[in-house]
């Protein structure tokens, strides 16, 4: 299966200035394998040290939030397009 | 250096004192220029997930909708503003320390004084500075 996978300014850095890649897998934690295979530098961004979705990014499976689809078990098929983007939060 | 025209700046304003006495959040999209300026060329006002008088979440589905309209509009989201209700125009250390994006531009706009006001920063390894905001026709 191979997914567009769109990414936030904050994050193209990392994808050499791309702001979508396109990367294989059937869940979201093999699509995100395969993106930290194309670009190494993504991994600490994506992930944290045991693993699991950092708490700061929010991830869409077209328009749905993977939280609520299995996170990173979620499924993706062919012409699925995942969106990256970083919890917008602060406080007075 | 952040240009806005009076309907964008306005819409930001009306909408912090719309949600008042809770803070309003939303997001800016607009060009972003190698010198660091923006151009802003819409404002999208989001929910505040937190629902608080003293932090805001923007919420990450209506970001989702900015994100795609900004990009459509041949843009990008550039920045984010919030309010402060009872502070000034000036982030607090929990804005630093959750500033997702060091190319952004912060807006708050501060509801402590009778006038409202608005100011813009740039966030960047935890120091801000200030930077001047344009108004355009």
């Amino acid at each position: 299966m191979s997914v567009a996978v769109r990414f936030p300014t904050v994050l193209r850095s990392a994808t050499g200035g791309k702001a979508t890649v396109a990367a294989e897998g059937a869940t979201v934690a093999e699509v995100f394998d395969d993106l930290i295979r194309q670009h190494p530098d993504l991994k600490a961004q994506l992930l944290t040290e045991d693993g699991q979705l950092h708490r700061h990014l929010n991830v869409f499976l077209n328009d749905d939030d993977i939280r609520y689809l299995g996170k990173l078990d979620a499924k993706v098929g062919d012409s699925d397009t995942l969106t990256l983007m970083p919890a917008v939060a602060g406080g007075a | 250096m952040l240009l806005i025209g009076k309907k964008h700046l306005d819409e930001m304003v009306a909408h912090a004192l719309a949600e008042y006495p809770l803070e309003a959040c939303g997001l800016i999209g607009g060009s972003a220029g190698e010198d660091g300026r923006a151009v802003v060329h819409d404002v999208y006002p989001t929910a505040n997930s937190a629902r608080s008088a003293r932090i805001y979440e923007v919420d990450a589905r209506a970001m989702l909708r900015a994100d795609r309209e900004a990009e459509a509009a041949g843009g990008q989201l550039v920045g984010v503003y919030h309010s402060h209700t009872h502070t000034d125009a000036q982030p607090s250390p929990t804005d630093v320390a959750q500033a997702p994006d060091p190319d952004w531009h912060y807006v708050l706009v501060s509801l402590r004084d009778l006038h409202p006001a608005v100011r813009s920063w740039k966030v960047r390894n935890g120091k801000i500075e200030e930077e001047q905001v344009v108004l355009q026709w």
